[in-house]
């Protein structure tokens, strides 16, 4: 717990608006190398008005979200690098464009909770965490490392910003249910946003949460699936096929919506619709992601739970997908 | 006693030429003529929750067969049916508890120490979350056979990490751990004996106090080092025992964790006397083991150590009376093997 102690690089509480589409008078701070830690200190309190927040699009922050997780990935020589890119893009959108939060302030009362069911998406949070100013960039060096606050899993307890420890899968939807009772009990007006993979509905545990949510009305509760259709042991509809899996969903009695987890705006316009949803029930947003997505030999590489990539191919990597933004 | 398959069966009957009948969930362990209170923990959970608005009860379709019903009745907007589904039920607890309530979970002692363990473990006890699991049916005390006789909670739960767990004797004590354990920050696990709970402390101007054994009565002869309802069990039978001139002292450790060594060692340290303990558990990773430690590790060497538990094996069906007799732990049968002992 002493962890969440460590003071953040930056001091100064910053809202980001669900709405933000970029102020021309941050536009100096675009954050490029060494610029990235410091962008956050343009402000806005919380429901002040207009945002006043860097000039950077969605895209701009799904890519700082995929390099951020690769150089995590070069310090450790390893990590779930693949899933981690297929998943920046609603990454982006949770962290840049749906959820209330103040980086410097965690436990702020008013966020939207972001649980990681897929405690080995930590990588990819952690990135989202840094690209949101919740997490210190420079932090990066010490991801897997002895007494990092980023573990490899995520866990509560390390990482500022880390709603629950996920890792054992199935869990985090029964938790993030909880919280969405919890909050509905206090009448917060707050969402609890759970991350979950598809290797995570073969658990039963996860249909027991779907049941539960609908059976409790809990129109506070949005469940994103990362579909990239692979899990330990191989393709994940061919372990377990959870196919059709709308249809599911809906069955159990959530609002559901199916899209292309890389492309930004059909995740905006699906984010927007589970809130905007005006109906006492769960939502759940299936994301169908390209796992490597932004590193062509990586999303050509033969397709596995934990991508094996060369020492030196981190460098590569980087190169490849800084040339993309070219 | 491991029964031959398919052989016929003629009935049983009891000393007075009754049928035993199997006891099932809503059997009461008390005795005929044993003092007794009714719903205990339903009703001090009710008591608690009107001057702390932050305590919720949840349960997995066991409201009524864990007294949770009566919480129920107080308080419908502060009780959550999650269905039969001891998961969800777990994690949904952490979940509530991380919005700061403090969640009574409730289910049978089978179904959360071995189903919902995994949920236990990483969302409520790694967390130290503020989630009170109270469990019916503990040990043996159903006749309904091993899917519903939790003969091992307490060994799963002495393993993890942060947890409080609890095994109270009787109806005063279950009352009073409910307070304690509400007003402790973290998670706990307590054995719940529910319905017409015996009423035994009183007698003895016993309190409860969580983390703390208590002497509740002195003797030369042995020590009676015991939890739960074996607590029970071990005063009806130092009473029988004194009939014989046999005085026995008994210990009541309520608290398995954490573990009031110092108690358990100054009192084994006190006289050589023999220690015996007694729990409604098996003989494997409860009470008697962790005494044993304590004892182990402190070089403490009581002229004789012997263990009264349920044996390392699956328990058959059948009337309660009959069972406790048969592996050992009626009061009848504690008398008869502490007189072989001491």
């Amino acid at each position: 717990m002493g962890r969440l102690g460590v003071s953040p690089v930056v001091s100064v509480v910053v809202s980001v608006c669900r709405s933000f589409q970029g102020c021309e008078a941050c536009s100096s701070l675009l954050p490029t190398g060494k610029n990235l830690g410091k962008r956050q200190t343009m402000t806005n309190p919380p429901g002040s008005g207009a945002p006043h927040l860097p000039n950077l699009t969605l895209a701009d922050r799904a890519y700082h979200i995929r390099r951020h997780a690769l150089r995590m990935g070069e310090v450790q020589g390893q990590g779930y690098i693949a899933q981690a890119l297929g998943a920046a893009d609603l990454l982006a959108v949770s962290y840049f464009h749906a959820l209330a939060y103040k980086p410097h302030e965690p436990e702020w009362e008013g966020r939207d909770r972001f649980c990681l069911s897929i405690g080995h998406y930590a990588i990819a949070l952690y990135a989202a965490l840094i690209e949101a100013g919740i997490l210190p960039e420079n932090e990066i060096e010490t991801y897997g490392g002895d007494d990092s606050r980023m573990p490899m899993s995520g866990m509560a307890a390390y990482t500022p910003g880390m709603e629950i420890t996920g890792g054992s899968l199935g869990q985090g939807l029964t938790v993030a249910l909880g919280m969405a009772m919890g909050l509905k009990r206090k009448k917060s007006q707050s969402f609890v946003y759970n991350l979950m993979s598809d290797g995570e509905l073969d658990e039963g545990s996860t249909w027991e949460a779907a049941m539960a949510a609908s059976s409790h009305k809990l129109g506070n509760l949005v469940c994103i699936v990362d579909v990239n259709n692979m899990q330990a042991d191989g393709p994940s509809t061919q372990i377990s096929n959870f196919e059709p899996l709308g249809p599911k969903w809906e069955a159990f009695g959530w609002h559901t919506q199916r899209v292309n987890g890389n492309d930004i705006n059909a995740l905006v316009a699906a984010f927007d619709a589970a809130k905007a949803l005006d109906e006492p029930r769960p939502r759940v947003i299936i994301c169908d992601t390209k796992m490597g997505k932004g590193v062509g030999f990586l999303e050509e590489r033969e397709r596995n739970h934990f991508m094996r990539v060369e020492a030196d191919e981190w460098a590569k990597a980087i190169a490849v997908l800084d040339a993309g933004r070219a | 006693m491991p029964l031959d398959k398919y052989m016929p069966r003629t009935v049983k009957t009891g000393p007075n030429g009754e049928r035993l009948m199997t006891s099932a969930m809503i059997a009461s362990i008390a005795g005929p003529d044993q003092r007794t209170a009714p719903a205990p923990f339903g009703h001090a959970l009710v008591k608690l929750a009107r001057s702390n608005p932050k305590i919720v009860g949840m349960t997995a379709d066991l409201s009524k067969y864990t007294d949770l019903h009566v919480f129920a009745k107080a308080y419908p907007d502060r009780f959550y049916q999650m269905g039969m589904a001891e998961q969800v039920l777990m994690g949904s607890a952490a979940g509530m508890a991380r919005e700061g309530f403090t969640v009574f979970a409730t289910t049978y002692a089978v179904f959360a120490s071995r189903r919902a363990y995994d949920f236990i473990c990483m969302c409520i006890a790694e967390e130290k979350l503020d989630v009170k699991i109270v469990c019916a049916l503990p040990g043996l005390t159903t006749g309904y056979g091993p899917s519903h006789q939790a003969t091992e909670d307490l060994a799963i739960f002495r393993g993890l990490p942060n947890m409080t767990i609890i095994d109270p004797c009787d109806a005063l004590e279950i009352e009073q751990a409910t307070a304690a354990i509400a007003a402790h920050k973290g998670p706990v696990y307590m054995r719940l004996l529910r319905g017409n709970v015996p009423l035994v402390l009183d007698e003895y101007g016993y309190t409860f106090e969580l983390g703390k054994a208590k002497m509740l009565r002195d003797g030369p002869d042995a020590l009676l080092i015991s939890t739960g309802l074996m607590t029970m069990r071990a005063l009806e039978a130092a009473k029988e025992l004194e009939k014989d001139r046999v005085k026995v002292g008994v210990l009541h450790v309520p608290t398995i964790k954490p573990f009031d060594e110092a108690t358990i060692l100054r009192e084994a340290n006190r006289t050589g006397r023999p220690v015996i303990t007694l729990e409604n558990h098996t003989i494997v990773g409860g009470l008697g083991e962790a005494v044993a430690g304590a004892l182990m590790r402190s070089d403490t060497r009581p002229t004789r150590f012997r263990q009264i538990a349920l044996p390392d094996q699956f328990l058959d069906a059948g009337a309660l009376p009959t069972l406790h007799d048969r592996y050992g732990i009626s009061t009848s049968e504690v008398v008869r093997r502490v007189k072989g002992w001491v």
